[in-house]
């Protein structure tokens, strides 16, 4: 029978199906992080357990540790003491940690990818809503709550009801200054913040093939902001061609064979998806969000919704609730509004492509001065390959202040937070009430639209600022 | 586990939809490495005033004493955006057994059905009916008959929980222990996949 690429991942690590109940399913990675694990491992370790198998778990610090002074004790005692109970957790049941001070560190999203961690063919679940970006490799990979971590711990299985599939078809060229970040919000402007739950989604198209793997990471990370359980991308030549060499990728022994098998990884022609949706690329805009939630966005060049012509009672009070948090008026553009922040960094946009992006486009000129603006690497390695490449002298002398790896900004966990009230175009996933630090106002974008900001201090559409890179 | 069959309760409503976990519990609150004791913290933002538990906010639900029970009643796509498990123990903690809505996020289904916090998905119509009922109102969930009743009006509808769930739920179990006793096959299987 033909199957889905998600069905074919899904079904050769079937376990087991419960009657009228969920399917076991075997886990391949398992990423850890700080904030969600320690409950998990105490819960473990209560029932008298040791984690069932060690070497299927990579761990880091990511969401609280400092981006400044990375090499000091952290300033935060109860960030701290998470820090540090990883440390231990990890040590006492013999989990790699690549935690603070390794040159491994990072997102976990980040470093997944890049040390050949992630492969296709793959389950792979952390205790992350992110943890769709790992699905760019052909991989089914989803976020989990933390009794689930505690299941994988415990047995390196999951019960998991088995999701519908989606398949998102994006077809076409996008126009210049157009980003994958722009097609994610496009996308999920289009079908809402819940548009996809119950789903797992897949990104088909000429558009999509036509990405790098780090522009397609960019894609599934959004997948959950749509309430899909995850997104995924067949893999290809441009995957295989990423993955090669990398730390923890096949060798030269195994590479044929793992090729092989992953050539086979793939939507068959005629598999059936309970949901499909078409979108051509030349109709995505380079976008930016006014609202509360990703799903409120509009193209740069466009007008916030006015608020009394929609029809639907529910609608209409979020969207005049997230104006009215975000100090926005209904109907009007938001082309030419000052911004106090630019933050470009989180699992979203901290990549060595995004940072190259943004050096191309600030080269040779300074920031507003009434902007601050912070960009943070994904991960030490990131930050090593934007020396050498000599990115963060462009930075520097455009006035950005360049942090170490960490989710730093994205959430108001760590030091680095927006102020109530200022505004911040965030190259992050998540513009939540309060998400960037108490009352502060989020305007999710592409790294070529927060960098245009960087250079005005307005809110700008990239392609109005020359030369435009590519 | 506590095992979880009946409630029977006066409800909370918060008529909002989109409530997404980051406002259930913001980030700042996540450092505890224990689960306990979140509930004090729980929609901190929409609680209080410039994040001082001196200062609560009296038009937010929690803070109004004509609301209370085991029962929170929301908006549609309750629960959406990060997987923190955290918004779950809030829940829970503060004193809550069920979240009614007409839909829920993913992720946080799960969660909440892993902390004995049942998610119980109604009708928009049913949703608007039990926002429409007075403070004093009652409602009345039934795990085994899966069923929701407006105790004043009788009017009830069935709601969705698989058999694995239910059965969990009625008796306390968790997922743990059924894998745990499931390791043979777990093995046979690793074995098979190489
Ligand atoms: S960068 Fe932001 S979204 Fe990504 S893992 Fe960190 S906190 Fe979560």
């Amino acid at each position: 029978m033909a199957k889905t690429l998600f069905d074919k991942i899904w079904d050769k690590h079937t376990v087991q199906k419960i009657e009228d109940g969920p399917s076991v399913v075997y886990i391949d990675k398992h990423f850890i992080h700080e904030v969600t694990s320690p409950q998990a491992f105490n819960g473990i370790e209560k029932r008298g357990l040791k984690v069932f198998r060690p070497n299927k778990v990579v761990a880091t610090a990511d969401h609280n540790v400092p981006t400044i002074n990375q090499h000091l004790p952290i300033k935060d005692e109860l960030s701290r003491l998470q820090v540090e109970q990883l440390i231990a957790n990890c040590k006492k049941h013999n989990v790699e940690l690549y935690g603070l001070g390794h040159a491994f560190q990072g997102i976990v999203h980040v470093i997944g990818p890049e040390l050949g961690i992630t492969q296709p063919g793959m389950t792979i679940v952390c205790g992350d809503s992110h943890t769709s970006t790992h699905g760019a490799f052909g991989a089914v990979a989803f976020g989990i709550g933390t009794s689930e971590v505690e299941m994988v711990f415990a047995s390196q299985c999951l019960l998991q009801t088995k999701p519908k599939v989606m398949r998102i078809n994006i077809e076409g060229e996008l126009h210049n200054g157009v980003l994958s970040k722009d097609i994610i919000l496009y996308i999920i402007s289009k079908i809402t913040s819940s548009g996809a739950t119950g789903y797992f989604v897949e990104y088909a198209g000429s558009a999509i093939r036509a990405l790098s793997m780090e522009a397609r990471m960019t894609i599934c990370n959004m997948s959950i902001e749509m309430g899909a359980r995850g997104g995924m991308i067949a893999p290809d030549e441009i995957t295989f061609a990423y993955i090669k060499g990398r730390q923890f990728a096949p060798g030269a022994a195994q590479w044929e064979e793992k090729l092989t098998e992953w050539k086979q990884l793939y939507s068959d022609e005629d598999a059936v998806f309970d949901y499909e949706i078409n979108i051509n690329a030349s109709e995505i805009e380079p976008m930016i969000t006014y609202g509360t939630n990703p799903g409120l966005g509009i193209a740069i060049n466009g007008h916030i919704p006015v608020t009394d012509t929609i029809a639907d009672e529910g609608e209409r009070n979020n969207i005049i609730k997230a104006l009215k948090y975000m100090g926005l008026e209904s109907g009007k553009s938001l082309l030419g509004m000052p911004v106090q922040h630019v933050f470009i960094g989180s699992c979203t946009n901290s990549r060595i492509e995004d940072l190259r992006l943004v050096a191309g486009l600030v080269k040779g000129r300074k920031k507003n001065e009434n902007v601050q603006v912070m960009i943070v690497p994904g991960s030490q390695q990131v930050a090593k390959q934007a020396q050498a490449e000599g990115l963060d002298k462009i930075f520097k002398d455009a006035g950005f202040e360049i942090r170490q790896a960490g989710c730093s900004a994205c959430l108001g966990m760590n030091e680095d937070k927006i102020p109530a009230g200022e505004y911040c175009i965030s190259t992050s996933n998540r513009n939540f009430e309060g998400r960037q630090g108490a009352g502060a106002r989020t305007l999710l974008a592409s790294p070529l639209t927060a960098a245009a900001a960087a250079i005005t201090g307005v809110v700008t559409d990239v392609r109005t600022l020359n030369p435009l890179t590519p | 586990m506590i095992p979880l069959q009946k409630i029977h309760s006066q409800f909370v409503p918060l008529p909002m939809e989109n409530v997404d976990t980051d406002q259930i519990i913001p980030a700042r609150f996540l450092k505890a490495t224990t689960r306990d004791g979140f509930g004090k913290n729980l929609f901190r933002d929409w609680r209080y005033e410039n994040n001082d538990d001196t200062k609560p906010k009296a038009d937010f639900v929690l803070n109004q004493s004509k609301f209370s029970g085991e029962i929170l009643v929301a908006g549609k796509n309750f629960g959406c955006g990060s997987s923190r498990e955290h918004a779950a123990w809030a829940l829970q903690d503060y004193g809550f057994k069920a979240v009614v809505s007409s839909f829920f996020a993913d992720i946080f289904k799960n969660n909440a059905l892993n902390n004995g916090v049942l998610p119980v998905k109604v009708s928009d119509e049913f949703l608007a009916q039990i926002f429409a009922l007075g403070n004093e109102a009652t409602i009345t969930i039934d795990v085994d008959q899966q069923t929701i009743t407006i105790d004043a009006t009788g009017a009830q509808e069935i709601f969705d929980i698989n058999h694995y769930k239910k059965t969990c739920l009625l008796n306390g179990y968790d997922d743990i222990d059924y894998l745990i006793n499931h390791k043979a096959q777990i093995e046979a299987f690793e074995a098979q996949l190489g």
